[in-house]
């Protein structure tokens, strides 16, 4: 075996800040070469989500609007959808809860021109496996708790525990209450005029 | 030391999870399923075998009282470049395990085989120890996805056999997994001291 370098202050230095550079020059590469593939992956995912939440639309417009949440205020990225004519299909919010039972629970929610819920899709979240995991499936329209179609003016979307009629996921209250809200501060965005704010 | 024992450690005599009982965490955690547990195993197999040829190139040029911050540096850069390529190539895979590759950076398998082993042998010998400790890893949290999978949510690879019906909802979460982990490595280790008497 070849000697060991000697573990004198000027060799721990030069030995460690080698190490670093060369890895960081690593990291920079892949970096450089994976930095597209990421970008594309999550613009699609997004993309992808948007069209399926909201009836068909001609194209989207992109904003980020102030909205207010059970945690004051956040900031959501809302799509406004038209069609070929120019008129309002619906709106699709990037919305979040952070009182999940895993955390921050978000899901794209899109609603129609009057406001009905129109669809959702999870985005992200840390809910149990088997129990609030089954969220992307329990809220749809075959799902359980159906909320496809309700109107968060006219219908109260609470879990029936709350008073609300919404049936919640069996045995993960948390994450139902998390995803109502949701649902609710997606609704606040949708009623935000365009331009109203900046 | 021979090719062959290297071999035959790494896959049975020293597996990492049934005799050495090393990175519990990605053990439990990821092998909720049977493809997650494989490729949780496959991940962890290319950042050990990188970063065992590595560090045996380097281990006459760092000095001792700094060679665990350097191994640690040389790990997390793999385990990085691995977190990106899965993220822009197989997102699918990565929307699984994505919360789980960072944590091969801390998993004892990957340091302790750094430490044991990459420091002290040549770099075909680290080489080898990687692949094999990395593949006796991955068929160990492969078979406990199985079972985990079978019994939680009646399917194999994803593919239901039960017929619609929920399993036993208590093996995917965590303390099904302690029990399939402590049973597996007690029918292992039963039928290791049987072969050998």
């Amino acid at each position: 075996m070849a000697k060991k370098a000697e573990s004198s202050l000027k060799n721990m230095l030069l030995s460690l800040t080698l190490i670093a550079l060369v890895a960081s020059l690593a990291l920079a590469l892949v970096n450089n070469v994976t930095k597209g593939p990421i970008e594309k992956v999550n613009q699609e995912k997004i993309a992808n989500a948007v069209a399926k939440v909201l009836p068909a639309y001609n194209e989207y417009t992109i904003d980020t609007v102030t909205v207010e949440t059970p945690k004051g205020d956040a900031q959501m990225v809302r799509y406004t959808a038209v069609n070929e004519a120019g008129e309002l299909v619906g709106k699709a919010i990037e919305s979040f809860d952070d009182n999940g039972f895993g955390g921050r629970l978000s899901a794209m929610v899109g609603f129609d021109a009057e406001g009905n819920i129109s669809g959702y899709e999870i985005l992200a979240s840390a809910e149990t496996p088997g129990l609030g995991a089954k969220a992307d499936q329990w809220f749809q329209k075959d799902g359980k708790g159906n909320v496809i179609g309700l109107n968060p003016t006219s219908d109260n979307i609470t879990v029936k525990k709350d008073g609300g009629q919404v049936d919640a996921i069996t045995g993960s209250t948390i994450t139902s209450r998390a995803f109502c809200r949701l649902v609710a501060t997606a609704y606040n965005a949708f009623q935000i005029e365009k331009g109203e704010q900046q | 030391m021979k090719a062959k024992d290297i071999i035959k450690n790494g896959l049975i005599k020293e597996n990492p999870t049934w005799v050495l009982v090393l990175g519990m965490c990605p053990t439990l955690a990821t092998t909720t399923s049977a493809i997650n547990g494989l490729c949780m195993g496959l991940a962890t197999t290319f950042v050990l075998m990188c970063s065992n040829v590595v560090i045996s190139l380097l281990k006459s040029l760092v000095p001792d009282k700094v060679r665990i911050p350097c191994f640690i540096v040389v790990i997390a850069t793999f385990v990085t470049i691995v977190q990106m390529v899965m993220q822009g190539f197989i997102p699918d895979l990565y929307a699984s395990l994505g919360l789980f590759i960072p944590l091969i950076v801390v998993n004892c398998i990957v340091l302790g085989r750094a430490e044991a082993f990459a420091s002290k042998n040549n770099v075909w010998h680290s080489f080898l120890d990687g692949l094999f400790m990395g593949l006796g890893f991955t068929w160990a949290l492969t078979l406990l996805g199985i079972v985990r999978e079978a019994l939680g949510a009646g399917s194999f690879f994803g593919v239901n056999f039960i017929g619609g019906n929920d399993g036993m909802l208590l093996f995917i979460l965590a303390p099904g997994g302690f029990l399939c982990l402590g049973l597996l490595m007690a029918l292992i280790n039963h039928i290791r001291s049987k072969s050998r008497s």
